[in-house]
């Protein structure tokens, strides 16, 4: 991609051209895997030879994980931004993921812990894995919250591009802590020297769900995007509106005093 | 199709995934129309 390419894809006006072409197209095609990907997952992917049918939970499991990484990522690259470049839409890329990212990272959690129940014989440890995605989970709230709290959106973006970056170091963490630490949770199986240890007949249909879990997050990303970009446009446009009020407001001056009290007929 | 004797877990799992999606998406519009509105009170309507 060439840099001027790049420089007319991300200006907010071309972004919401070309975004608002493609968002429907994005969809359609989402939902399109989603439902290639859910028939798979019900209809041919192969009970485990351990886990039996529960191993089904994997298909939404594994994909909300990446996403709640992947989304912290994104958010990690649009600080940069933020911060370096000063570039008005990475921060809102980085606003408008983080509570997709969040939602995603429950997923992993809840879907996980319901995983765990039958086959740990527990809903939750305090092993490497889990503690650092509830500590994901905890960052992203606070980001969020961090928002809310900051009125002035300079600031805000300035000190939610700090909070994120300091909160990246967790991703290499939540990356190798099944290599670094002894886990209950099972190592690597997809990502990892030497190739994928899941069969084919189960590791396609997973590929598919993250494909789909990807698509329809970007796209609902690029959505959420749109909507912060016309959030910034209604509030120029109340403190434009605010300053013109006040411009053609006529100046009260007080008015002499006549003696009488307030309320009675002069 | 049977889901064994897990199956409750498989399809809490996944209700809690569709109930989450939901959410997230119902907010997302609503967020949009929200916005929308206020752009309209403006003049604007920028889609």
């Amino acid at each position: 991609m060439t840099p001027s390419l790049w420089t007319r894809l991300s200006n907010p006006s071309h972004f919401m051209r070309w975004s608002g072409a493609s968002v429907p197209w994005l969809t359609v095609l989402s939902l399109a895997v989603l439902a290639v990907g859910l028939y798979q997952t019900f209809f041919v992917v192969p009970p485990d030879y351990q886990q039996g049918e529960t191993v089904r939970i994997m298909y939404i499991h594994v994909p909300a994980a990446w996403l709640g990484v992947f989304f912290y990522g994104a958010m990690s690259v649009s600080a940069i931004g933020s911060l370096v470049w000063r570039h008005p839409l990475a921060d809102v890329a980085q606003r408008a993921a983080a509570p997709i990212g969040a939602a995603f990272t429950l997923i992993c959690l809840v879907t996980g812990s319901l995983w765990g129940k039958p086959m740990w014989g527990t809903y939750w440890v305090w092993d490497a894995r889990l503690t650092s995605m509830l500590i994901l989970l905890l960052i992203y709230c606070g980001i969020i919250a961090l928002w809310r709290t900051l009125e002035d959106p300079n600031r805000a973006a300035r000190a939610v591009a700090i909070l994120t970056l300091v909160g990246a170091v967790n991703l290499p963490i939540i990356k190798f802590s099944v290599n670094w630490w002894s886990t209950l949770h099972q190592p690597a199986s997809i990502l990892r020297m030497g190739g994928s240890t899941i069969d084919p007949s189960m590791l396609y249909p997973l590929l598919i769900m993250i494909g789909a879990a990807t698509l329809g997050g970007t796209t609902l990303h690029l959505y959420a995007m749109r909507t912060e970009i016309m959030r910034r446009r209604v509030r120029t446009l109340t403190i434009r509106e605010a300053e013109r009020l006040d411009r053609v407001q006529p100046r009260i001056t007080p008015q002499p005093s006549t003696g009488l009290p307030v309320g009675q007929p002069v | 199709m049977d889901l064994g004797s897990h199956g409750g877990f498989i399809l809490v799992a996944y209700a809690f995934t569709a109930l989450v999606m939901v959410a997230l998406v119902g907010n997302a519009i609503r967020d949009r129309r929200a916005q929308l509105r206020a752009l309209k009170g403006f003049g604007e309507d920028r889609r």
